[in-house]
Formats: C-alpha cells, sequence, structure tokens
C-alpha cells in the first residue's frame, strides 16, 4: 500500500525517523521550512537525522480535543538526544500513574488513515521502552 | 521641568461575567467612559487611542463612534493575551517620543461560552492526502501530534519546571488555584467569587492533566480601560487629579528571544525573564520591594513558573515560595489577590490593563476589603503565547 507521513519531517526509510532542519551555520534545528534562522540568520540549512530515542520532560493529558481525536491521549515534549520534538505518548495507559516525566521513549509509527486513492497516512509517537 | 515620566490619571474595569446584555463596542465604551470619568477628563483631551479585541477588529473606530470622534490617530493593537499590554504600551510610547501628551488605552473582549481556545481549525483535502503549509502536514496535527491547545501547552510549561527543578503535583497547582478562588472572594468585580475547596478543585472536570476546569482560566466578558497622561500635562491638572495619579514606573514589552525547543514547547520563561529584569531597571526597584502581583495565571501550572520568571524566589525556588505562603494575600508578596485569571476571569484583551487597574486601585488605597495595606509599589505581568511578554511596574504618587 502507498503511504505518505503526516508531516514532511518524518522519514519512513530506511527505519521510521525525524529529520530535522538544522542550520548550517550555527546547527540550530527546526522542523518545516524556514525562510531564515531564528537564531543567527543563516539562510541555508542541511538535513539532520534526529535520534528516535528521548526522554519526556513535559507532558499533559488531554480530555477535550476536535472531533476526530480520541480522548483522553498523552501529549508531551520529548528530548532526543538534545532536540525537542512534541508528540503524543502511545502504548500506554494515559493515566498520570503510567507517564512520568524523566521517561525513556521510542519513536514508533502508527496508521492515520487512507484517503480515497488507498494512499494511508503513517503517524509518529513515542512509547515507552521496555512497556 | 518634565521629568519624562508618564502617570495614570484615570483607569477602570467593568465587572467580569456574562454580559449579554451589550454588544463589545458597547462594553468598551463602558470601560472608557469610566476611565475618563475616574481621570477627570473628557475625550476631548485625548490625542491617542489604542484599542485591542482579539476577536473582533476595528474596535477603537468603533468606540469612538460610541463615545466621541474627534478625528485622533487610532491604534488597533492584536498582540494575544498581551493585547491589553499592547494598548497601555502603545499610549505610552506615543507620550514618551512626544506625539502626544494624553492618550486613552482600552482592552475588551466578550468570551462567554467561548470554550476552549487554541489549535483553530484547518481545511485538509480527505480524499487526497495532500501535504500542505511549512509542516508538509496531510492533516491537523493538533492531538495527532502532541496538542496545540492552550490547557496542554500550558499544562506541559508547568510539568516541564517539575522536571528541572522537582516538587511539583498535581495537589501542588490545585492549591494554587485555591489560593486564587479564595483571593477572589474578596473581588466584587471577579466573574467567580466563590472560595472553592481543594478536593472541589481536584474532583472537577479534568481539562488537560494537571490543570481541572477551576485551574484554568475563565472565559468571560469584560473590558478594561486607562488614561494615560505625561508628567508635564499632569502638573498643569487640578490637585485632585494629580492627588490620584499613579506613576508608571516601567513600561515593557519583550517577545521570546531564539532556544532550542521554543518552536516547539512555547518558551514562556525567557522572555517573562527578560521583561522583568528590564522593568527593575528601569524602575529602579527590585522584586522585594513589590507590595502586590498579578500575573498572567491562565492556568494553574503558569503561575507557578512566572513565581520564578518574575524572580520573586531564587531560580528554581517557586515551589518553596508558594509553600512559604508568600503568595497568599497576608504573605510577603501577595500574588493575585484580585483572584486572578482563574477566578477574576480572562477576556482576552481586557486583561494586560484590568490588572494594572488592580494595582492602581491599591496603590490608591481604593481596594476596599481585599487592600493590601500599605501598598506602595506593584507589577502587572501578562504573556500572550507565540509569545509577547508586557510587564508594567506602578509606583504611588510620593
Amino acid at each position: 500500500m502507498a503511504s505518505v507521513p503526516v508531516v514532511r519531517a518524518l522519514a519512513l526509510e530506511p527505519e521510521p525517523h525525524l529529520v530535522a532542519q538544522e542550520c548550517t551555520a550555527c546547527a540550530a534545528r527546526f522542523f518545516g521550512r524556514r525562510a531564515a534562522c531564528a537564531s543567527c540568520f543563516c539562510e541555508t540549512f542541511r538535513d539532520a537525522d534526529v535520534p528516535t530515542d528521548g526522554e519526556i520532560v513535559a507532558f499533559t493529558i488531554v480530555a477535550f480535543a476536535m472531533p476526530g481525536v480520541a480522548v483522553p491521549y498523552v501529549a508531551a515534549t520529548v528530548d532526543c538526544g538534545g532536540t525537542t520534538v512534541q508528540a503524543n505518548i502511545v502504548g500506554v495507559e494515559p493515566t498520570p500513574e503510567h507517564v512520568h516525566l524523566g521517561q525513556k521513549v521510542r519513536l514508533t509509527t502508527y496508521p492515520l488513515g487512507t484517503d480515497s486513492h488507498g494512499t494511508e497516512a503513517i503517524g509518529f509517537a513515542f512509547t515507552p521502552i521496555g512497556a | 521641568m518634565s521629568s519624562g515620566d508618564v502617570w495614570i490619571l484615570g483607569i477602570t474595569m467593568t465587572k467580569f461575567g456574562k454580559r449579554p446584555d451589550v454588544e463589545t463596542d458597547e462594553l468598551a465604551a463602558e470601560a472608557a467612559l469610566g476611565a475618563l470619568k475616574d481621570g477627570g477628563v473628557t475625550m476631548a483631551d485625548m490625542q491617542v487611542l489604542a484599542a485591542g479585541n482579539l476577536f473582533g477588529s476595528g474596535i477603537g473606530q468603533k468606540l469612538q463612534k460610541q463615545i466621541g470622534q474627534t478625528g485622533i490617530p487610532v491604534f488597533n493593537v492584536a498582540n494575544a493575551c498581551a493585547t491589553g499590554a499592547t494598548a497601555l504600551r502603545t499610549v505610552m510610547m506615543a507620550i514618551k517620543a512626544g506625539e502626544a501628551d494624553m492618550g486613552l488605552a482600552v482592552g475588551v473582549e466578550k468570551l462567554s461560552g467561548a470554550g476552549l481556545l487554541g489549535g483553530g481549525p484547518a481545511s485538509f483535502d480527505t480524499q487526497t492526502w495532500t501535504p500542505r503549509g511549512t509542516d508538509g502536514a496531510v492533516m491537523d496535527l493538533d492531538g495527532r501530534v502532541g496538542t496545540a491547545g492552550m490547557p496542554g501547552t500550558f499544562a506541559q510549561i508547568g510539568m516541564e519546571y517539575g522536571h528541572k527543578y522537582g516538587g511539583v503535583s498535581f495537589e501542588l497547582f490545585a492549591r494554587i488555584s485555591e489560593k486564587n478562588h479564595a483571593h477572589s472572594t474578596l473581588n466584587p468585580l471577579a466573574a467567580y467569587s466563590k472560595a472553592m475547596p481543594l478536593e472541589m478543585i481536584m474532583n472537577d472536570i479534568m481539562i488537560a492533566y494537571p490543570n481541572t476546569r477551576p485551574m484554568c482560566s475563565a472565559n468571560c466578558d469584560g473590558a478594561a480601560a486607562a488614561v494615560l497622561v505625561s508628567d508635564a500635562k499632569l502638573k498643569t491638572l487640578d490637585p485632585d487629579q494629580r492627588r490620584r495619579a499613579v506613576k508608571v514606573s516601567a513600561s515593557v514589552l519583550t517577545s521570546d528571544p531564539y532556544e532550542e525547543g521554543c518552536q516547539v514547547l512555547p518558551n514562556v520563561n525567557t522572555l517573562t525573564r527578560r521583561a522583568a529584569q528590564q522593568a527593575y531597571d528601569a524602575a529602579g526597584v527590585s522584586p522585594s520591594d513589590l507590595d502586590l502581583v498579578e500575573l498572567h495565571d491562565c492556568f494553574a501550572t503558569a503561575e507557578l513558573v512566572h513565581y520564578d520568571n518574575l524572580m520573586l524566589c531564587p531560580e528554581g525556588g517557586a515551589v518553596d515560595f508558594f509553600e512559604s505562603g508568600a503568595p497568599f494575600r497576608d504573605g510577603s508578596t501577595p500574588v493575585n489577590v484580585s483572584g486572578g485569571l482563574q477566578s477574576k476571569g480572562h477576556p482576552i484583551s481586557a486583561t494586560g490593563i484590568a490588572n494594572v487597574w488592580e494595582i492602581a486601585h491599591h496603590l490608591r488605597g481604593e481596594a476596599g476589603p481585599r487592600q493590601i495595606e500599605g501598598a506602595r509599589v506593584g507589577l502587572a505581568h501578562v504573556i500572550g503565547l507565540g509569545s509577547a511578554c508586557g510587564i508594567h511596574i506602578l509606583e504611588k504618587a510620593s
């Protein structure tokens, strides 16, 4: 089946990982297009693979969301070896007893739906390591 | 000789709450006329008008049609939750620049029943996944790649502080909310003025852990307005007007400087800390001089981090600061004696002037049962996500 990543920053091959836009001058990392680096104003970027393992530095359990989004879900800020990533935490009970600050997590992907041409959108999230 | 200082001559806020009886421009007019009367002046004296209404447009001119069209320049400002402070700052700059010696700043919002804010709807093609925008997204990311909503974002901001320094818990954040709901029992203009016991706060509907509903800012209707005047002009006014004037010792607006991760989880800390430092330097006061603080507790989790950002405590010491009792109205640095955004309410564009009114009310000694006795200097802080931070330090006329 054909597939498409939910965002351009998600590379599906060879193994799923995130690709940041890294400033060629100061190495600041961004997700998505930027005209210039917000830190040093340099106008060139290179692709930089982001580590797939990280640590939860902040999280919330969202109980109200727009239609089509199942609740409750865990949203978290994850430090992936110095690059900050925002994503959901999956594969864990969405309760404060099961998610905690400092928890080690790993990137995972999951299907987000198929369009009328049979193309599957692939999303990414993190899941606790060893869970 | 004029000192170059700028003063608040008149200031008011409307009752916050549900106001289905009036339109947005009428609510703005209520506040504006209140501020003009409070200052003993009229629209004929105003040389500049700055007005904010985030959920509408052209509020300045609509307001003029309600209270007086004199042909003065109007600045319609929008800066998220810092819109009111930005209107004030705009009038400050006009006076400091010598283009006006008196001006009016107004903020108004009708938000009753608005529900959860943030993560606005976007239209995506669900027939054919088509990458769109700077992220190349094929669908709305809110809820699928983290949260874009305000409750979940500010929840994480409080949790991030906990990860860095420790000591946070659901109960701690709920106790911060309990404090503000207790404070608002003395504020007749608050949208909600009933005390809420800790258990009631913790057992209320969870919005985004660890913030339950009463730990979130209350959407409501409201307006606030202020008349600012130059030092030179103030000297020409009546003694009664001069006696009640409140000095604006610092007026600062910052945006967030780049730091790693700030485009992923908004960093509300660095710009607040910078604004605070600039404000303390400009006013020549230190945090320990403050008799009261109104800070932007849009969520209980946000109040905690701003104790630290405003340097009311040593770095990393926000939990200890709260536990010491300092931010309670009988503590050493009372914070949000109005009830704050959680209980007084948060009609977005009004907030940045309403919290200045709260400080001025105490400095004038007019706060009645909730008066902080002997208040001489206070700080008002707002933050609009994105981000913008406005800080005003006010001092009693000596």
